[in-house]
C-alpha cells in the first residue's frame, strides 16, 4: 500500500476552539500514528475565541490525508488545510546567538544585512540577530553562520498562509 | 439558584434519561445526594467497566443514548474500556465522571487520574467543567454529540467544587458548535451518480454495517434491495439491519464471512456499502478487496470514506435520507442471471457443522437458542468463537436485536450489556452467549441483574479453552498451545504450575448461585433446548452452561492478510 505514496513534508493549517484540551487533541492524532511533528505554532486569529494552529509534519500523503481527514472530525476543530497542495506562504521568525569577537562582528552584521536580519543584542563574545523569512531563506542564513559557532536558536515555528 | 449536581440531574432528565448505570464515590457524592431524590432509575453496578457497557447495550437496544456515572481516578480509569467500546462502534453513551476539586487538580491527589487526558483518544469529544455556569450547557452538548453525526462517547469530568457551587444559569434550545456540523443530507450529484451505477450494473452487492441501524434505514435498505435485487451481505455490526432470512441475504461478510458474502464481493462490479467502514475483518487483503467493482460508500463520517479502499462513489450524509432520495431513481430489475449464481453459493456452502459429533457443539447450541426462542431475542455476545458463531447460527430478523463489540473485540462485554439491553426493552427476550473465557471478566454484574429483578440467560459454551486464540495457535503457529488451556491440561510450558490444577474452574452453577441467580449445567445435546425452555419460563436471571467440544474451530476463515478468495472452510 506504501509503495506508490510518497513521503514529503506537509503545512497543516488548522482554525480551532481556543480552549484547553484543544492542543493535546489534534498534536495527539498526529502523534499517536507515529509522526513527528517537526514545528508547530499556535496563536489567536483575529477573533480571540479561535486559535490558528500550523505545524509541519513529514509523512506519507495518504496517512496525512487521513489525518487531516481525522482533525476535521473534532469537535473542536473548526476547520483543516493541507496547504501543501495549495500556493501558500511560509515564515518563520529565529533568534539566533553567535558567538562574535571584535574581530569578525563586522563580518556576522553584513551577512545578517544580506539576509534583511537584524542585529538585537550585542556583547563582548556574542551577539543575537533575529531573522524573518521563508523557510528556505532562514535555513540558508544558519548554514552560512553556521562557522561562527551558533551557540543557541530560538525558532519561532512556521507560520504559513494560503495565498487565495 | 441551583447546585452543579442539580443542574447536571436536571439537564439529565431534560436530555430524555431514565436510566441510569453507576458507582459512587469521593468526587461525585454531591451528584449521588441529588440522585437520591431524582426520578431516574438507578442501577448500582459492581464495576465501573461493568456500568459503561450496560449504558452500551441499553442504547443499542433502544436506540437511545445509554448514560452512566463514576468516581474520579480509579472510577474513570475502569471505565476507559467501556468507552473505547462505544468509540469503535460508534454508541452513543454519556459517561458522567467526578473529579477531584478544582484547586487540587494537578497536585496528585487522592483518586485523581487525568481523566479527560486519559479518555481523549477513546471518546468522540470530552470536557472538564471548570465553571459551574457551563455545566447546563456542557451536559446539553454532550448529549447531541454522542446522538449526532456518527455517533460515540462523551465524558463530562466535573471537580468536586463545581457540583458544588450554584449558578442561576439555564440552556435550553439546540446545542451549537461552529466546528461541529455533521451532514445529514447526501449530495444529490452523487446520488444520481450511484443511481446510475445501481441501473448500469450487471452483478451489484449491498455491503450493510451498523450505519443502517444507527440511522433506522433498515426499511430503506431493504426496499432498495427487493426492488433491484441486489443481495445484500450485512457486516456483524450491521446484522439485523437486513433479514437473514431473506432469500437476498448472503449473511456476514470477512474473515469469518459466508463463502456467498465473499465470493459476491470478489465477483461484483458494483460494491454499495451503506454505513460499513471496511474495518481490516472485512476486508481481508485490501488490494484485493472486491478488485472487478465500483464501490460506492454511503457513510455519515468524511474520515470512513476511502480510509481503507479506494471509494469511486462516495456519498456522506444519513443512510435514511440519502436511500429515500436514491430509491425512485432505481430501475426495477429481476437480475436473473447474477441472482442464479448467488443463490449456488448460498446452497452449495451455508454456515455449517458436525451434526454428527456427539458432543454440544457451541453451534449446536446457539442454532437450539434460535429454534427455542422463534429468533425473537435480543442476543448479545462476548468475543471469540461463540461470537462469530451466534452470528452464523441465530438468524437475525430485527435491528438492534444482536448486539456485540465489533471494533474493539471486548471480552467482558456481553453479561453487562445484556443487563443494559433488558433495562431498555423489559418485553424482549434477552440473552447473552458468552465462553468461559469471556465471561469470567465481568461476572460480578450477575447480581445487578437479580436486583433489579431482570430475568436474562446467560448461556456459557465452556470449551475450556481461550478458543479463537487457540484457533490461530492450531492454524497459524504450529499447534503450540501457549496460555489458551482454561483447565488442567495442556497449560503453557512456563506456567510453572506446581500442583496439577482442578480439571474444572470456576465452578459456573455455584458462580450463578452464589450471584442470587439460577445456574444449569448441560452436558449433553437433548438437555440443551429443555435448559433453554427453562430458563426462558423461570423469569429469573438464569446462567446455562454448555459443555462443549474443547477443540473445534470457526469455519470459513480466512487467514490474516489473505483476501477473501483464500477462504479455509472446515466440513468439505
Amino acid at each position: 500500500m506504501s509503495n506508490n505514496t510518497s513521503i514529503r513534508r506537509h503545512t497543516i493549517t488548522a482554525l480551532v476552539d481556543n480552549e484547553p484540551g484543544v492542543l493535546s487533541r489534534v498534536v495527539g492524532l498526529i502523534s499517536g500514528r507515529g509522526y513527528n511533528i517537526e514545528s508547530l505554532n499556535v496563536g489567536p486569529t483575529q477573533d480571540p475565541t479561535i486559535s490558528r494552529m500550523t505545524m509541519q509534519v513529514p509523512g506519507d500523503d495518504r496517512v496525512l490525508e487521513q489525518v487531516t481527514k481525522q482533525l476535521n472530525k473534532q469537535v473542536d476543530v473548526i476547520s483543516v488545510t493541507d496547504l501543501t497542495r495549495e500556493s501558500f506562504l511560509n515564515r518563520e521568525c529565529i533568534l539566533v546567538k553567535i558567538a562574535a569577537t571584535r574581530k569578525n562582528r563586522s563580518e556576522i552584521i553584513e551577512l545578517a544585512d544580506v539576509f534583511g536580519g537584524k542585529v538585537v543584542s550585542v556583547q563582548n563574545d556574542s551577539m543575537v540577530i533575529q531573522l524573518v523569512g521563508e523557510q528556505q531563506h532562514v535555513a540558508d542564513f544558519l548554514k552560512l553562520v553556521a562557522p561562527f559557532k551558533i551557540l543557541d536558536v530560538s525558532r519561532s515555528g512556521v507560520i504559513a498562509m494560503g495565498k487565495e | 439558584m441551583r447546585s452543579g449536581a442539580k443542574c447536571t440531574i436536571d439537564a439529565l432528565k431534560d436530555a430524555g434519561v431514565k436510566t441510569l448505570f453507576g458507582l459512587p464515590g469521593g468526587t461525585v457524592l454531591d451528584l449521588f445526594d441529588e440522585l437520591a431524590r431524582a426520578p431516574l432509575e438507578f442501577f448500582l453496578v459492581r464495576h465501573e467497566q461493568g456500568a459503561t457497557h450496560m449504558a452500551d447495550g441499553y442504547a443499542r437496544a433502544t436506540g437511545k443514548p445509554g448514560c452512566c456515572i463514576v468516581t474520579s481516578g480509579p472510577g474513570a480509569t475502569n471505565a476507559v474500556t467501556g468507552l473505547a467500546t462505544a468509540n469503535m462502534d460508534g454508541i452513543p453513551v454519556v459517561c458522567i465522571a467526578g473529579q477531584v476539586p478544582s484547586h487540587m487538580i494537578g497536585n496528585d491527589a487522592f483518586q485523581e487520574a487525568d481523566t479527560v487526558g486519559i479518555t481523549r483518544a477513546v471518546t468522540k469529544h470530552n470536557y472538564l467543567v471548570k465553571n459551574v455556569d457551563d455545566l447546563p450547557r456542557i451536559i446539553a452538548e454532550a448529549f447531541e454529540i454522542a446522538t449526532t453525526g456518527r455517533p460515540g462517547p462523551v465524558l463530562v469530568d466535573i471537580p468536586k467544587d463545581i457540583q458544588r457551587q450554584t449558578t442561576s444559569a439555564t440552556f435550553s434550545g439546540k446545542p451549537e458548535r461552529r466546528g461541529y456540523k455533521p451532514v445529514y443530507e447526501g449530495n444529490s450529484r452523487q446520488i444520481a451518480k450511484l443511481a446510475a451505477a445501481i441501473n448500469a450494473s450487471r452483478k451489484p452487492v449491498i455491503l450493510a454495517g451498523a450505519g443502517v441501524i444507527a440511522a433506522g434505514a433498515s426499511a430503506e435498505l431493504a426496499t432498495l434491495a427487493r426492488k433491484a435485487k441486489i443481495p445484500v451481505t450485512t457486516t456483524l455490526l450491521g446484522l439485523g439491519g437486513f433479514p437473514d432470512t431473506d432469500p437476498l441475504a448472503l449473511r456476514m461478510p470477512g474473515m469469518h464471512g459466508s463463502v456467498a458474502a465473499n465470493r459476491a464481493i470478489s465477483t461484483c462490479d458494483l460494491l454499495i456499502s451503506v454505513g460499513a467502514r471496511f474495518d481490516d475483518r472485512v476486508t481481508g487483503k485490501v488490494s484485493e478487496f472486491a478488485p472487478n467493482a465500483i464501490i460506492a460508500h454511503i457513510d455519515i463520517d468524511p474520515s470512513a470514506i476511502a480510509k481503507s479502499v479506494r471509494v469511486d462513489i462516495p456519498v456522506v450524509g444519513h443512510a435514511k435520507s440519502i436511500l429515500k432520495e436514491l430509491i425512485p431513481q432505481i430501475e426495477t430489475q429481476a437480475r436473473k442471471e447474477w441472482l442464479t449464481q448467488v443463490h449456488g453459493w448460498q446452497k452449495e456452502a451455508p454456515f455449517i457443522y458436525d451434526t454428527r459429533e456427539p458432543r454440544i457443539l457451541a453451534q449446536y447450541a446457539i442454532e437450539q437458542i434460535y429454534e427455542v426462542t422463534k429468533g425473537d431475542a435480543i442476543i448479545t455476545t462476548d468475543v471469540g468463537q461463540h461470537q462469530m458463531w451466534a452470528a452464523h447460527f441465530f438468524k437475525y430478523t430485527q435491528p438492534r436485536s444482536f448486539i456485540s463489540s465489533g471494533g474493539l473485540g471486548t471480552m467482558g462485554f456481553g453479561l453487562p450489556a445484556a443487563i443494559g439491553a433488558k433495562a431498555g426493552c423489559r418485553d424482549r427476550n434477552v440473552i447473552a452467549i458468552s465462553g468461559d473465557g469471556s465471561i469470567q471478566m465481568n461476572f460480578q454484574e450477575l447480581v445487578v441483574a437479580v436486583e433489579h429483578d431482570l430475568p436474562i440467560v446467560v448461556v456459557i459454551m465452556n470449551n475450556g479453552y481461550l478458543g479463537m486464540v487457540r484457533q490461530w495457535q492450531e492454524m497459524f503457529y504450529k499447534k503450540e498451545y501457549s496460555a489458551v488451556r482454561l483447565d488442567q491440561n495442556l497449560r503453557a510450558r512456563n506456567e510453572k504450575l506446581r500442583d496439577k490444577p482442578p480439571g474444572y474452574l470456576p465452578d459456573f452453577v455455584k458462580m450463578a448461585e452464589a450471584h442470587g441467580a439460577a445456574g444449569l449445567r448441560v452436558a449433553e445435546k437433548r438437555e440443551v433446548a429443555p435448559a433453554l425452555r427453562k430458563a426462558l419460563a423461570m423469569k429469573r436471571p438464569v446462567v446455562i452452561e454448555c459443555i462443549t467440544k474443547p477443540d473445534d474451530n470457526v469455519y470459513p476463515m480466512v487467514p490474516p492478510g489473505a483476501s477473501l478468495s483464500e477462504m479455509v472452510q472446515g466440513l468439505a
